[in-house]
C-alpha cells in the first residue's frame, strides 16, 4: 500500500505521513459508517487527497506543481488499485536498496516498506531496541526525499551491482518468513510470499542475472518443504519430515529455475545454495541423502563467503559426510563467534549426541534452549534432550 | 533540486603542480567541465587556494575573533565546489564521479535546502 501511495506522490515522508493520516481517519469513519468494500481503495484515495492539500498549502508551490499534477492526475483515474501494479514495488525496492543508503538502512528499510514488518519486528531481525530502528527508518526516509533519492529502476551500467542490495534484502525477508525469530506463528507465509514474488520480479527485470534465479530457486526449493518443517506446535528436522508433504509442483519449477541459472556458467552464492537445496529435494528418504556432493558444495560456498554461519552449516554437512567426530573439531572454531547464536548450540548437541557425549550434549541442548525464542523450537529442542536418558 | 559537490583531498595525494600528471588533471577538469557545461547542470564551480590561506571568523560575546587557519584541522581538507542542478541525487552522483579529484581524494553530495 505505502508502494502505491509512495508512487502515486513521488515523496517517501509525505506518502508515509498521510498514509498514517488516513488509517486515523478510517478508525472514525469506518465506526460510523461501517467498512467500506474496497478498504484499501479507500485509504488509498484518502492517502492521496492529504498529500494533494498537503502540498496546495505549501506556499513553494511552483517546485511542488508537478508532484501535484501527477496527484491530480491519479485522483481522475477510476481505479485506486490499478496503480499499485508491481512496477511500483519495484521502483520502490530499488529505492530502499540505493547505495546512498548504508547497507543496514537498505534491508531495514525494504523490510518495513514492502516486507510488511512492523517497526518492532524490523528491530528485532537487527537484534536492535525498537526506538532506536524508528529513529534509523526515520532518517532514511528523511533523506530520500531531502536528497532526492528517485524511484526509478537504475539504467543499464547501474543495474548489476544494485541488483546485489536488492537481491541479499529479499533473502533476509524470506528468511524471517520462513525462520521467524519468535513468537507463535513458526513460518509466516505473508513473508515468504512476499520474498517470492520481488524474487520473482528481479528474475523477470534482468534474466541476465543468474543469481537472481538462483535466489527464486533457493526460496521456492525451501519453502517447498515447509509444510512438513511443523508438527503439533513441534519442529521437525529435515531427517524426520514426512516428505509427501513436500510441494512438488515447487520443487520442480524450483529445480527448472536453476537449471536454466546454472546454465550460464556463474554460480555465485545463491546459486550454490539452491544446489544445495535441490539436493535435499531430490532425495527420496534422509538415509538417500548426496551427503558428499553437499559437503563440497558448501565449501565452495565458504570460499566465496567465509561467514560463521556458513563454515556451521558447512561443518553440518560434514557429521554426515564424514562422522561428527571430524564436524565437532570444526565446530570448536566456531566456539566463540557464534556463542549467542541458537543453531550453532542446537547443532553441537546433535553432534555431541551422535558421539554419545551424553553430558556434554545435554549441556549444549539446555543453551539452544535458553537461547530459542520460538515456541514449536524449543519443544522440538525438549524431546530431543529427553531422549538423551541418563548418562 | 540543487546539489553541492564539496571536493575534498588530502594534501599531497593529488598530483604537484608543474608535473605531467598535473597537466593531466587539469586537462580532466577541463573535459568535465566541458560536459557540465554541454549538459548544463553546473551553475557554479571554483578552486579554492590551499588552506593555510583560510582565515576563520567566530562572533563570541558581541567580539569578532579570527583564527589563522580552517576551521577543522583534518587530513582531508576542501579544495573546490561545484554547484550542481540536477533532477535526482543519481544524476548528482553521475556529475560527481566525473569531477577529477574523485579519483584519489572524497566528492561529498549535498542537496541544498529549499525554504518554503
Amino acid at each position: 500500500m505505502i508502494a502505491a501511495l509512495v508512487a502515486a506522490i513521488g515523496d517517501f515522508e509525505l506518502a508515509e505521513e498521510c498514509l498514517q493520516d488516513a488509517v486515523e481517519l478510517a478508525l472514525k469513519d469506518w465506526s460510523l459508517k461501517g467498512i467500506p468494500r474496497s478498504r484499501r481503495g479507500w485509504l488509498l484515495q484518502v492517502g492521496r487527497r492529504r498529500a494533494l492539500d498537503r502540498l496546495r498549502r505549501n506556499a513553494n508551490f511552483r517546485q511542488k506543481a508537478a508532484q501535484i499534477a501527477v496527484l491530480e492526475q491519479v485522483e481522475f483515474s477510476q481505479h485506486a488499485e490499478s496503480h499499485d501494479i508491481p512496477d511500483h514495488r519495484l521502483r520502490l525496492i530499488f529505492t530502499c536498496c540505493h547505495p546512498a543508503l548504508e547497507q543496514k538502512t537498505r534491508v531495514a528499510l525494504t523490510l518495513r516498506t514492502l516486507g510488511g514488518l512492523s517497526t518492532q519486528e524490523v528491530a528485532r531481525a537487527f537484534l536492535d531496541k525498537t526506538p532506536a530502528m524508528a529513529q534509523r527508518l526515520a532518517r532514511a526516509r528523511s533523506k530520500i526525499s531531502k536528497a532526492g533519492i528517485p524511484f526509478v529502476i537504475p539504467d543499464g551500467d547501474e543495474l548489476p551491482a544494485r541488483m546485489g542490495s536488492v537481491l541479499s534484502v529479499i533473502y533476509l525477508i524470506f528468511n524471517e518468513g520462513y525462520v521467524a525469530t519468535e513468537g507463535d506463528t513458526p513460518i509466516r507465509t505473508d513473508l515468504c510470499d512476499n520474498a517470492i514474488f520481488l524474487a520473482r520480479l528481479m528474475v523477470d527485470l534482468s534474466p541476465e542475472t543468474p543469481e537472481a534465479a538462483g535466489l527464486l530457486a533457493l526460496i521456492l526449493l525451501t519453502h517447498a518443504r515447509r509444510a512438513a518443517r511443523y508438527g503439533v506446535g513441534c519442529y521437525i528436522p529435515l531427517a524426520s519430515q514426512d516428505r509427501s508433504l513436500w510441494d512438488q509442483a515447487r520443487i520442480k519449477e524450483g529445480q527448472r529455475i536453476l537449471e536454466t541459472a546454472l546454465k550460464q556458467g556463474r554460480a555465485g552464492p545463491y546459486q550454490i545454495q539452491a544446489s544445495i537445496a535441490a539436493l535435499h529435494c531430490e532425495a527420496k528418504k534422509a538415509t538417500e541423502t548426496d551427503w558428499q556432493q553437499i559437503t563440497q558444495l558448501y565449501r565452495h560456498l565458504v570460499q566465496l563467503e567465509p561467514s560463521a554461519v556458513v563454515r556451521l552449516n558447512h561443518a553440518v554437512a560434514v557429521s554426515y559426510s564424514d562422522g561428527p567426530g571430524k564436524a565437532l573439531d570444526l565446530l570448536e572454531g566456531l566456539a566463540t563467534e557464534l556463542a549467542q547464536y541458537q543453531p550453532y548450540h542446537a547443532a553441537r548437541a546433535d553432534i555431541l549426541c551422535r558421539l554419545m557425549r551424553k553430558t556434554e550434549a545435554v549441556a549444549a541442548f539446555d543453551m539452544a534452549i535458553y537461547l530459542s525464542k520460538l515456541a514449536a523450537e524449543r519443544e522440538f529442542l525438549k524431546a530431543r534432550r529427553a531422549e538423551i536418558g541418563p548418562s | 533540486m540543487k546539489y553541492l559537490a564539496l571536493i575534498y583531498a588530502a594534501q599531497g595525494t593529488g598530483p604537484a603542480p608543474k608535473t605531467p600528471e598535473f597537466v593531466k588533471l587539469m586537462g580532466a577538469y577541463q573535459a568535465a567541465n566541458e560536459t557540465f557545461n554541454e549538459d548544463g547542470v553546473s551553475l557554479a564551480g571554483e578552486a579554492l587556494q590551499p588552506v593555510e590561506t583560510a582565515t576563520s571568523i567566530r562572533i563570541r560575546d558581541g567580539k569578532a575573533e579570527l583564527t589563522d587557519g580552517p576551521f577543522a584541522e583534518t587530513k582531508e581538507q576542501l579544495g573546490g565546489f561545484y554547484l550542481f542542478d540536477c533532477a535526482t541525487l543519481d544524476d548528482a552522483i553521475k556529475y560527481a564521479k566525473m569531477i577529477p579529484t574523485a579519483e584519489y581524494g572524497t566528492i561529498e553530495v549535498r542537496p541544498i535546502m529549499t525554504f518554503n
